[in-house]
């Protein structure tokens, strides 16, 4: 059993607005090993990227309001000071964002910025460094790493910059390497260089990887276990296999159906999950999926707690539907068949 | 880079000609009245005006009497017609005052501008940042010349309150102490202004800036806050401040702190310029305007390539 | 060497031909600003679109898709070329008499939250068009505002809010229906929703299908997810460095592509089936797309390509037909048999 890093317990991240208390996190626990990948899945609105940047954080300000636990090898990163969080972020949790070009600061040469982050860290002397983040370059695939070392991030290609942004990240060797959408903003065949390159790393680096994006092509790729999140909360989360094989939740079907796969025939219409996401600030009563949902119950006033309904432990969800009927009638929604509102 | 200066420096002096054109143009050519009248100044003789018409030959083309002004500006020879005084020579004594009063100013507005929007924007929202605003409003509000007059009002013209010596310039050479006791009020008036007005842009970048991609970067690597401030987000925030500073340091020190200077009776060049203007005395004006240009001219190029210089991606073209 | 060139088909007016159209930028430096040398973003494309059909455009960043799209309509000034619109050449029409055509060649913009003015109202985003145009009065128009915003699946009211109150799926469909306000016949959709989340992007996928049927509308799609492409496509050309590097039926592009490009983009998408996407075969290409300004030499792709030999650095492979209205550039095809080897002329 590898060595557990990460302990989040019923997560609650609220924000104080001009329009209202947003509750953009709401009630989220997970756990996290060594060595593994956890791809959380999600729309803009589900929390995903907030309960990321909650684990770095970046979250802490004069609006925020935090609940819950997130236990890092036993400390509590939530109640620690915004000092001592310094001391973690970049150290033992490292974090790339969604689009490289605006990610990295533009006046200052890369090999700087690595070495910035090297040295915010650990005492080492301007050459060491440097030479360090020359070795890094070369570990993410940039040809010619000793100069490349130099240059501007606009002189870099945005596949190049998004390696650079990696080699930053892990120069501390952190444990955990977060990855809030990292392919997003690059082309497909750069997406997949990127995609091998943080599978290699993490073994190299023996790290954990969280890969957040709303991608289900790429997290069939790269993750071990997923969570798939709506409104804030998680809906469903279990294995790679559980999740797209044998997936529990409408709207999890809603998202494996809406996508055009190149796998399968081209569907007259694709499925679509009518209506909106809902608002942060007023959630609806009882499941949130509740009024996107083409197979609403009378019980669904009520909210489903996350819990395993099926034989393979492990696999959670939050839907009250009777799990035959639920084998039953999802692939009319996944197949990609005209059916709308059943 | 050398393409680019060489051409810039071809630029300068285009618009070197034009303004000097556009200035004789409207001198001369305003409807109404003998120019040489104008040209010869409010309390000209007949002699003078005789003189002058003699001189200009005013039935001359028009370009044939410009260019002559100019070469004669050119070669140092360029007389007022006012009192006959050396255009070149007299701004040539204006200097020393105009130099410590801008740069002295230049560097107090820089330095607290950039301090006023430092704090303005660290505490945005808070107290000290809407008495900052308050105050930077009312500084840029306030009229130079009321300011000016107000200060010294107070602080100069005898009575109680006066601290400070009643206008005029003191020679650094001469007594470095007065010298800077008589710059201080003046340093004060022009610079209020300028404080107010930086302090407003640049807590409008800082806000803007700390919101980036890479500030948020910066964070997640486990920066300081102030490593970040300092680094990351001042950096950024600075740059349109060096263009503003470049182009109003060069219009104040080109004699465009004409109030400024008359109100405190240093005798630099805006003050010349003041008095060339009250006169009605061409040569002067044609000297001090292209003085001005010549100015601005070089410090937009100089700003140019200071921004390349702090901003990697722009390429000068 | 002549290239194919694609003809308007029996059965189907052209719409739209485009013949050999180049758009270079040109890079200036020195004291006299001379141009040094061209970025090469649409470097001689030819195609024909059919009225009714939906062309797709692919390819990675830098191939020139967007360019193209732009210039098709004239936001951009061709460098060299014709566009041929029902008949008549619009690449150097003057402003007055290229406006009436303006009304019936509309764009969508990716980005819903740039495309619209944040200042102006809804309504007036819509009617603007109509307005400039002189179409109808007032009334009228605010009649024809309130039936667009219907079609395209938002509420009449909404006529007097601004585009700050709407997600950006909703913003999508306002651009949606400023394109549609003036009965266009092509339109030209770029990356239309790209920016936009999975659910919603599939809505309005079935909202710019459902109002082709309506409108008969023809539509230039241009993306860059290949999913996405196929399923809104009749045809889809793929570019590469500004160059069409294969034209084909949609269906026929994913199950025999020819050039290895598409191979190689095809095998980039990711599918969401974990066991697929262990098994297959992931041809993951080396390095990053070429500059613009100094294309490689002979086949574009060359450098990238691992079946390149010699000849792909010396020329560069002619768009030719395999059947079926296929074409592709390149010297060694996959997925070509003997005989159609044969037929085509490659050796």
């Amino acid at each position: 059993m590898a060595e557990k890093l990460l302990d989040v317990s019923d997560l609650k991240v609220r924000f104080a607005t001009e329009d209202g208390i947003v509750r953009a996190v709401d009630g989220v626990s997970f756990e996290l090993e060594r060595g593994k990948v956890l791809g959380i899945v999600g729309e803009s609105g589900s929390g995903k990227s907030v309960t990321a940047m909650t684990l770095m954080g970046l979250t802490r300000g004069v609006n925020a309001r935090f609940e819950g636990e997130i236990l890092y090898k036993g400390t509590n990163l939530l109640e620690i000071s915004d000092r001592d969080m310094q001391n973690y972020r970049g150290n033992e949790l490292g974090m790339i964002f969604q689009d490289p070009m605006t990610s990295l600061n533009p006046v200052y040469r890369i090999g700087e910025q690595i070495a910035e982050a090297i040295r915010a860290h650990d005492d080492v002397d301007k050459r060491r460094a440097r030479a360090r983040a020359i070795e890094l370059l070369r570990q993410v695939g940039i040809p010619n790493p000793d100069s490349r070392v130099d240059d501007f991030p606009h002189q870099f290609s945005g596949g190049m910059r998004q390696r650079a942004m990696i080699a930053m990240a892990l120069s501390c060797n952190p444990s955990i390497l977060i990855a809030d959408e990292p392919t997003t903003a690059l082309d497909v065949t750069i997406q997949a260089q990127i995609v091998e390159l943080i599978g290699r790393l993490k073994d190299d680096f023996d790290s954990a990887v969280i890969f957040i994006t709303h991608d289900l092509g790429v997290i069939a790729d790269i993750a071990d276990e997923i969570m798939v999140m709506y409104a804030g909360r998680i809906v469903e989360h279990g294995t790679k296999r559980d999740v797209f094989y044998d997936p529990q939740m409408p709207y999890t079907w809603g998202l494996l159906g809406s996508i055009p796969r190149l796998d399968r025939p081209r569907p007259e219409r694709l499925h679509t999950i009518e209506g909106m996401p809902p608002s942060l600030i007023n959630l609806p009563e009882g499941c949130k999926f509740r009024p996107r949902c083409p197979h609403v119950l009378e019980k669904c006033t009520e909210e489903p707690g996350l819990e395993n309904r099926v034989d393979t432990p492990g696999h959670l969800d939050r839907c009250w539907l009777d799990v035959g009927f639920k084998r039953g009638h999802r692939d009319e929604t996944i197949a990609g068949g005209s059916a709308e509102a059943a | 880079m050398g393409a680019f200066l060489v051409r810039r420096v071809i630029g300068m002096i285009l618009v070197l000609i034009a303004v000097s054109f556009i200035v004789y143009l409207i001198f001369v050519k305003i409807p109404g009245g003998n120019p040489a009248d104008r040209i010869a100044g409010r309390t000209a003789t007949q002699a003078n005006i005789v003189a002058i018409e003699h001189k200009l030959g005013l039935n001359h083309p028009f370009v044939v009497q410009w260019y002559d002004m100019v070469k004669a500006l050119l070669s140092g020879t360029l007389i007022s017609y006012y009192d006959g005084t050396n255009v070149v020579g007299q701004i040539k004594e204006g200097l020393p005052a105009t130099f410590s009063l801008c740069i002295g100013a230049g560097i107090i507005w820089l330095f607290f501008g950039i301090l006023v929007g430092t704090i303005s924007a660290a505490t945005a929202g808070r107290f000290s940042d809407r008495t900052i605003t308050a105050l930077a409003l009312v500084g840029i509000s306030l009229p130079v010349a009321w300011l000016g007059l107000i200060l010294r009002y107070i602080f100069a013209e005898g009575g109680a309150t006066s601290v400070f010596p009643d206008g005029g310039y003191v020679p650094l050479t001469q007594n470095p102490v007065q010298w800077l006791f008589h710059l201080l009020l003046p340093w004060l008036t022009l610079a209020v202004l300028f404080i107010g007005f930086y302090g407003r842009v640049l807590r409008s970048n800082i806000l803007d800036t700390i919101n980036e991609d890479f500030v948020r970067t910066a964070k997640a690597k486990g920066l300081s806050p102030r490593r970040i401030m300092v680094k990351h987000v001042l950096r950024a925030s600075l740059i349109p401040i060096v263009t503003l500073f470049g182009l109003d340091f060069a219009s104040v020190l080109g004699g465009g702190a004409i109030i400024t200077e008359t109100v405190y009776t240093l005798h630099g060049v805006g003050y010349y310029a003041y008095q060339s203007i009250e006169a009605q005395d061409l040569p002067p004006l044609m000297g001090v305007t292209l003085y001005g240009a010549a100015f601005i001219v070089v410090f937009s190029t100089l700003v140019d390539v200071a921004y390349a210089y702090l901003d990697p991606r722009i390429r000068l073209s | 060497m002549t290239t194919v060139r694609e003809e308007a088909p029996a059965g189907g007016t052209a719409l739209l031909e485009v013949r050999h159209v180049k758009k270079y930028f040109p890079i200036r430096k020195g004291v006299l600003q001379r141009e040094v040398a061209r970025v090469h973003a649409v470097d001689d494309v030819s195609f024909a679109v059919r009225e009714g059909e939906t062309l797709g455009l692919v390819g990675e960043s830098g191939c020139g898709k967007s360019t193209l799209g732009r210039t098709l309509v004239r936001l951009l000034e061709p460098t060299a070329g014709e566009i041929i619109f029902e008949g008549q050449p619009i690449q150097s029409l003057g402003t007055r008499r290229l406006r009436p055509l303006r009304r019936e060649m509309q764009m969508v913009f990716q980005d819903p939250y740039a495309s619209l003015n944040p200042r102006k109202r809804v309504g007036t985003i819509v009617s603007d068009p109509m307005r400039i145009h002189g179409i109808g009065d007032r009334e009228e128009r605010k009649r024809r505002v309130g039936e667009l915003l219907d079609t395209v699946g938002l509420s009449p009211e909404h006529y007097n809010r601004f585009p700050h109150e709407f997600s950006g799926g909703q913003r999508q469909r306002i651009g949606l229906a400023r394109a549609l306000a003036l009965r266009p016949k092509l339109i030209i959709a770029d990356e239309p929703v790209s920016a936009l989340d999975v659910s919603i992007q599939s809505q309005m996928l079935n909202l710019l299908e459902d109002l082709q049927d309506e409108f008969h509308l023809t539509y230039i799609f241009i993306a860059h997810d290949l999913g996405v492409v196929r399923h809104v496509s009749d045809r889809i050309a793929v570019m590469y460095l500004g160059k069409i590097v294969e034209l084909s039926p949609a269906e026929e592009l994913y199950s025999r592509p020819i050039m290895p490009y598409t191979e190689a983009l095809l095998s980039a998408v990711p599918i969401p089936d974990p066991d697929l996407a262990e098994k297959r075969e992931r041809i993951v290409l080396e390095g990053d797309v070429p500059s613009p300004i100094d294309p490689p030499s002979g086949c574009r792709f060359h450098p990238r390509c691992r079946h390149a030999t010699d000849i792909c650095k010396e020329i560069e492979p002619p768009l030719v037909d395999y059947g079926n209205r296929h074409l592709a550039a390149c010297h060694h095809p996959l997925n070509a048999d003997a005989e159609t080897l044969r037929k085509v002329g490659v050796a």
